[in-house]
């Protein structure tokens, strides 16, 4: 390829620059208040440091550990049930044609495209009734509706490089079914069930308004924490919860750096994120 | 088994989960806006909840406003993110940098995303030391407003800083796979830079961009804690004034809550389908 005029090359490296810069600009005032001690204005840094509200965030007494551990939680069963779920589903849309496939795959995408808070009013209705409003339970449950979409389209998309021929080879040497899928269809989806798990756990990590319509703000989840610390103006302790709630998805991104860059279909779930 | 028993029964765990949680709340919350609910004695639906809502002049601004929010964010973030992604499938010093903080601010919450925008962006924020440092403004209230806003700038400047990854990296994977050989036949028959870009990859890179973006829109329409951060009390964005209403302490504001969900419901997928054919014309004039 001929080489570009010293012009454009220079734009190309300004827009490189600017791009880099606003890519992590708001993260930046997050970090360095989680470390101030008064950072009144127009002082462009605190006036001092201090580990306040990072003693604070990490003690037993704040709630935030409990609320860490709790955010993991929901989000750790949502993933588990939308891998139940969403491998077999996933298995049928991949493997098959069949008549009535794409009503089938509008149902299951329906979700994707219409707003959370249009079913989530309904659904609270209906959770008052079955008395599963204000619980854990309920919580996870409402969080299939963003997580297994996600989940059954990439399992979708594993399953149609997949060739079924394997499993025959191996029940008619005698495995059994469970046999069959533990040594033969297991290993083969393996790389589908961790990347579209830990996508999934991720979109249950950053569900906001889900959690807070049915868990009545009694399940208190990171998310809801850090929005009541930046209502009440505690920067600080803000900034501090908010770098704990970004650290499992920068170590997703880490364990996963391969399979997300060419794999669109993977990345498309972070639109929910 | 036949091949059809075992479809039906690979597909009925995730039809039975998506149809009872996700149908069943869009129809109870149709149901419970014309007040029909039979559980508790209600049996003659009516139009109230809509009444009330189309009557009350707050809904038709939070409506103007939530559009847009939704469409110029999409745009401005789709424009971006085709500019970024031609960018990134070049060779140059910080190609690898940006892809990795394009990866790394797809697994940010959007709530961190509106919190850190905030900080920046507030009439006491960071931009507004700078400018008091350099003696642009004396105290904070100089400083132009670009949160709580009525333009809605700042949920506007999240939606960008947050989507343009999320369509910059479907387009940069859609590049990847087209190559760039036909803009190489394109140049070599005399087309300018611009001409080789506009009627050969955009084209090509369309569809990706197209449904990208859709999800984008959908997004931006839909969601909530991003305008609760960041936006203004009044008039606020439809999902911000739907949860408003149903969170009332008056429980008869409900089924117009319930309403403005359905509406919220209808009018995505109406925008949505006016979008993609809107667009695809726009590409082919």
């Amino acid at each position: 390829m001929q080489r570009e005029p010293l012009a454009i090359r220079s734009i190309q490296m300004i827009s490189g620059i600017v791009l880099i810069v606003w890519l992590v600009l708001p993260l930046i005032p997050l970090a360095i208040w989680s470390f101030a001690r008064g950072w009144r204005f127009p002082a462009l840094l605190p006036q001092a440091w201090s580990l306040t509200a990072w003693d604070y965030t990490l003690s037993d007494t704040a709630g935030v550990l409990d609320s860490l551990w709790l955010t993991i939680w929901i989000a750790v069963c949502a993933t588990v049930l939308s891998i139940l779920i969403g491998v077999p589903a996933g298995r049928a849309l991949g493997l098959y044609k069949f008549r009535g496939k794409g009503l089938v795959e509008l149902i299951i995408l329906a979700p994707v495209i219409v707003p959370g808070i249009a079913v989530a009013l309904g659904i609270h209705s209906v959770f008052i009734g079955m008395g599963l409003t204000n619980t854990v339970t309920g919580v996870v449950l409402v969080h299939l509706i963003p997580t297994l979409p996600y989940m059954t389209l990439v399992m979708a998309g594993i399953f149609a490089n997949y060739d079924p021929a394997f499993e025959q080879q191996a029940r008619s040497l005698g495995a059994s079914p469970l046999r069959t899928f533990w040594h033969v269809t297991l290993p083969a989806i393996m790389p589908g069930i961790i990347v579209g798990g830990l996508f999934a756990f991720l979109v249950s990590w950053s569900q906001y308004v889900l959690t807070l319509l049915i868990g009545g703000g009694r399940v208190v989840t990171l998310p809801l924490l850090l929005f009541n610390f930046v209502s009440s103006g505690r920067n600080d302790i803000t900034g501090a919860i908010a770098m704990i709630y970004i650290l499992p998805g920068i170590l997703i991104l880490i364990l996963t750096a391969k399979q997300l860059s060419g794999r669109s279909g993977a990345v498309g779930g972070f639109g929910r994120v | 088994m036949s091949d059809r028993t075992r479809i039906v029964l690979l597909l009925l765990p995730a039809l039975l989960v998506i149809g009872t949680l996700f149908f069943g709340g869009l129809i109870i919350g149709v149901m419970r806006s014309f007040n029909y609910m039979p559980v508790i004695g209600l049996t003659k639906p009516n139009l109230d909840a809509y009444r009330a809502v189309f009557a009350d002049p707050e809904f038709y601004w939070s409506f103007l406003l939530t559009f847009h929010i939704a469409f110029t964010s999409t745009v401005i973030s789709a424009v971006i993110a085709i500019a970024a992604a031609l960018l990134l499938r070049r060779t140059f010093f910080g190609r690898g940098l940006i892809n990795f903080l394009f990866q790394l601010n797809l697994t940010v919450p959007h709530l961190v995303g509106a919190i850190g925008i905030l900080y920046l962006f507030s009439q006491s924020g960071t931009f507004a030391r700078l400018a008091a440092e350099l003696n642009l403004i004396t105290k904070p209230a100089d400083f132009p407003a670009m949160v709580f806003d009525p333009y809605a700038i700042g949920i506007i400047l999240q939606y960008i800083w947050k989507e343009v990854p999320f369509i910059g990296v479907i387009v940069l994977a859609n590049m990847q796979s087209i190559g760039q050989d036909y803009e190489a036949v394109g140049r070599s028959l005399g087309a300018s830079r611009w001409q080789a870009f506009r009627y050969v990859l955009l084209p090509l890179i369309f569809p990706g961009v197209l449904s990208a973006s859709v999800m984008v829109f959908a997004f931006t329409f839909g969601a909530y804690e991003i305008p609760a951060v960041l936006g203004a009390n009044y008039p606020a964005t439809l999902p911000v004034l739907a949860y408003r209403s149903y969170t009332d302490v008056d429980l008869a504001a409900r089924p117009e809550a319930m309403a403005m969900a359905v509406v919220i419901a209808i009018l995505s997928a109406i925008m949505i389908a006016i979008y993609i054919r809107a667009t695809r014309r726009g590409i082919r004039g």
